[in-house]
């Protein structure tokens, strides 16, 4: 399936979907050594963000944030491609500085954690790895 | 829509400038585009935040120097507070490893032609906007400072993106650039009274809680000092409004507009709230720390007058937090030998908000609700109140 997307910053990126409705603080909120999200009460607490297409709304928080993204791609710690909903300023400017792919107005509800996503430039490709199971409580 | 480049921006943009302007025109047009920006504008000036190496870490003390390899500012460029004081670090009980690490920051900006005022208070050193100036500032009480009590115009910038300004001397013109965004959208009914400097930053914090998001205009203030709405623009901001707000009949522009319906009231009882709220139990103050934002000379004087002939506390540190510029001043005039005398220490280019202080002292005594805000960050207890009581606490190590 391919979503078009406006592209925040350019470049060519692929992996497994790593996927939240909440909102990323980078700064305080993830740990730039390991790609650990440690934002208590976040559903994606103790997730690694390395090498993965992270899908979440949008930023929030610190705008040192930006250095957070630039340090985690310094350390190889950073993820693959960025997709957000609606972009803003600390996100979009992390992504330039370490040359992550980013794309917006992508409608992040119709992707997954586990699918397989590629970014080229504004359109999101996307695989899904697996049937979705009806889970029963 | 894609914002609007002239020929010569989209050629800054392929990098006929350089790795610096390249990457700066990628931040300003993917900022323009996310903010439907339709063009850049020309900016008089920026401030930079982002300084001290305990925010930035090596990665962006990295990013610093790939930018300075060819980067050089186009218009005049003011720095935010370092982690430490510049020249007196030892004697703030700073690392040797810190202070090299700062010094290489330091030296990066200095390569990129920015001034090294390392202040939040540029408009006390030389860096004040007119009326109607579009600027490109970081730094919150001084963005708030700019756009309410001088009148110019700026969003609240990032480090990089105010740095972005800088090399390109241009700003997306969006939010707080246009007039239609200006409009206040909120009265704020003052009927508490006043009495000393910490009252602004308690007001600050309850107008900020209540005008959360929104540009309030404010009404029932009389009169306000300099250093007043100094400190009144550190907390409204810090504790949650739009850094800009409309005083009746004290900041510019506020003659334009009449109270927007939607009405709010700031009683007694809310200035009363807002100290329980930041005012923890604590007696024992370790660090008194007075300048956030920045000390202007008249509370440098101040501060001097009320330490004449008494000792600080062996057991508590007493910091002026104020710019380089100020201490000169202050030299001169002997109020720096009055507050060094009493045991007091000047911490220059430096502030409560971004220096290590982590783990070093358990509890702070101040006059500023953003300072309080921060030393929360730091893991400190919190004491504000006025300068007197500052004062106190500093000579006898306790809040009473």
């Amino acid at each position: 399936m391919e979503l078009k997307g406006r592209i925040i910053s350019k470049g060519i990126g692929e992996g497994e979907a790593l996927a939240t409705a909440q909102p990323i603080s980078f700064y305080g909120g993830v740990d730039p050594n390991t790609g650990e999200i440690i934002e208590k009460g976040h559903e994606l607490q103790g997730k690694s963000v390395k090498g993965k297409i992270l899908v979440f709304p949008n930023g929030k928080g610190s705008t040192v944030g930006s250095y957070t993204l630039y340090r985690m791609k310094k350390n190889g710690m950073a993820p693959a491609g960025i997709i957000n909903k609606e972009c803003e300023t600390i996100v979009a400017v992390g992504a330039i500085i370490s040359e992550i792919p980013c794309v917006d107005k992508v409608d992040i509800s119709g992707i997954k954690t586990g699918d397989s996503v590629r970014i080229a430039d504004g359109v999101v490709t996307m695989t899904r790895n697996q049937p979705e199971k009806e889970t029963k409580v | 829509m894609l914002m609007y480049l002239t020929e010569k921006e989209q050629r800054m943009l392929d990098g006929e400038e350089g790795y610096a302007v390249r990457k700066s025109m990628e931040i300003l047009v993917a900022l323009g585009n996310i903010y439907g920006a339709e063009q850049l504008i020309k900016v008089g000036s920026v401030q930079v935040a982002g300084v001290s190496y305990h925010n930035l870490g090596d990665a962006g003390l990295e990013f610093l120097n790939e930018l300075a390899k060819d980067g050089k500012v186009k218009v005049l460029t003011t720095l935010n507070p370092a982690g430490m004081d510049l020249e007196n670090w030892q004697n703030l009980g700073i690392t040797a490893e810190f202070a090299e690490k700062q010094n290489l920051v330091i030296d990066a900006f200095k390569k990129m032609g920015i001034i090294i005022s390392c202040t939040c208070t540029p408009y006390f050193i030389g860096n004040l906007p007119r009326y109607g100036e579009h600027i490109a500032w970081s730094e919150s009480s001084a963005v708030t400072f700019a756009n309410s009590v001088i009148g110019a115009k700026t969003n609240r910038e990032g480090g990089p993106s105010a740095l972005a300004a800088a090399f390109v001397g241009k700003t997306p013109c969006y939010g707080l650039h246009l007039d239609e965004n200006r409009v206040p959208n909120i009265h704020v009914q003052v009927n508490a009274s006043l009495k000393k400097l910490s009252d602004w930053g308690a007001l600050g914090y309850s107008i900020g809680k209540k005008a959360e998001n929104k540009i309030p205009y404010i009404t029932g203030i009389k009169d306000a000092e300099l250093d007043e709405l100094k400190s009144f623009c550190a907390s409204v901001v810090t504790y949650g409004a739009q850094p800009l707000f409309y005083m009746k009949d004290i900041t510019p522009g506020s003659e334009n507009y009449s109270p927007p319906k939607e009405t709010v009231t700031v009683e007694d009882k809310d200035i009363k709230d807002a100290y329980d709220n930041i005012n923890d139990e604590v007696t024992d103050i370790e660090l008194v720390c007075i300048g956030c934002p920045h000390c202007s000379i008249k509370e440098i004087a101040e501060i001097a007058e009320l330490l004449k002939n008494r000792k600080i506390s062996p057991n508590t540190e007493f910091w002026v937090a104020t710019s380089r510029l100020m201490k000169q001043i202050s030299d001169k005039r002997g109020y720096t030998e009055t507050i060094e005398r009493a045991g007091g220490k000047f911490a220059c280019d430096t502030c409560m908000a971004v220096a290590p202080l982590k783990g070093r002292f358990k509890s702070v005594a101040t006059t500023s609700a953003k300072g309080c805000y921060y030393s929360r960050q730091n893991k400190m207890l919190t004491k504000m109140g006025s300068l007197e009581e500052c004062i106190e606490a500093a000579v006898t190590g306790k809040w009473s």
